[in-house]
């Protein structure tokens, strides 16, 4: 099936293909630009390109509603709190000091690691089936609601409480300390 | 419409599998060898990020929207877990003066 699916389709089937590919290849970029760059604003700029290259992964999937909440919660509104904070917090007197060389490779084997044993795993494998989209309206609004509201109602509702406590965590962490009469500090 | 989501799915899982375990093992060595809090911070979201592909792509591949609403719901923990954790940064930023993680390391014993 996948042999016949390849060949039915000729020159589009190779043009999608290869934007996988060269989308793949710029997550792929972009995430490595992120940790190595020596300005943290870099690296968050960055970051926003790799979200944005995730959302184009999720378009290529047909995973339309997953598109459009990351790109309005990711790229939105939780990259637009990292650079707010990082503008808050002044990094301009000194950078950040470094890591030893020694911490850095032993950091490198420790991540390559995982990667090789993926990796060792797939080969195993053999070769893997295609994924096809056999239900064109899988990721769509419509379809995904249905499913979160008949089966999925009270993790949602659940979520909502998760939402709330974490806004007053945030409040409540990042108020000032204030010094009561007798000296102590009121957490 | 319909002709076009037939004609882009046709790349193996293992490639979407490759591509999310290789994004994942780059924000494992980001967390490892950086200091400053907030790139920590955000290699901690670049593996989230890859998680959430991959359930998308297994759900495309089961041509089940369970993972797509799985993939939600940790968007949802996400934004909470940032708003937690940046609150955090910002308060040790504002008792420190820095936001070095090797200052923090009191609770070390």
């Amino acid at each position: 099936m996948p042999q016949l699916f390849l060949r039915g389709k000729g020159i589009l089937q190779i043009s999608t293909m290869s934007t996988f590919y060269f989308i793949a290849f710029l997550s792929i970029f972009f995430s490595i630009l992120v940790i190595t760059a020596k300005n943290p604003v870099h690296s968050i700029l960055y970051l926003i390109l790799t979200f944005f290259t995730f959302t184009i992964h999720y378009i290529l999937m047909n995973a339309q509603f997953l598109a459009i909440v990351n790109f309005i919660v990711y790229m939105g509104a939780i990259l637009v709190l990292f650079l707010y904070t990082l503008m808050l917090i002044n990094l301009n007197k000194d950078s950040e000091p470094r890591k030893s060389n020694l911490v850095k490779i032993a950091g490198f084997v420790g991540g390559g690691c995982f990667l090789i044993t993926v990796v060792a795993a797939l080969k195993a494998f053999g070769a893997s089936p295609v994924v096809v989209l056999n239900n064109p309206n899988l990721g769509l609004v419509k379809n995904l609601g249905k499913i979160l509201f008949n089966e999925y109602l009270l993790p949602f509702e659940v979520s909502s409480i998760l939402l709330l406590s974490a806004m007053v965590g945030a409040v409540l962490l990042a108020t000032k300390d204030k010094k009561l009469p007798d000296g102590n500090l009121n957490a | 419409m319909g002709t076009l989501t037939h004609n882009i799915q046709a790349i193996p899982l293992n490639h979407y599998i490759l591509l999310c375990s290789i994004i994942f093992s780059i924000g494992v060595i980001g967390v490892l060898i950086r200091r400053n809090a907030i790139v920590i911070f955000m290699s901690v979201e670049l593996m989230l990020n890859s998680v959430n592909l991959l359930l998308a792509a297994f759900s495309v591949y089961r041509g089940d929207a369970t993972g797509q609403v799985f993939v939600f719901f940790i968007m949802a923990l996400a934004a909470a877990e940032v708003a937690v954790g940046l609150a955090i940064i910002v308060m040790i930023y504002r008792n420190t003066n820095s936001i070095d993680i090797n200052v923090l390391n009191r609770l070390k014993w």
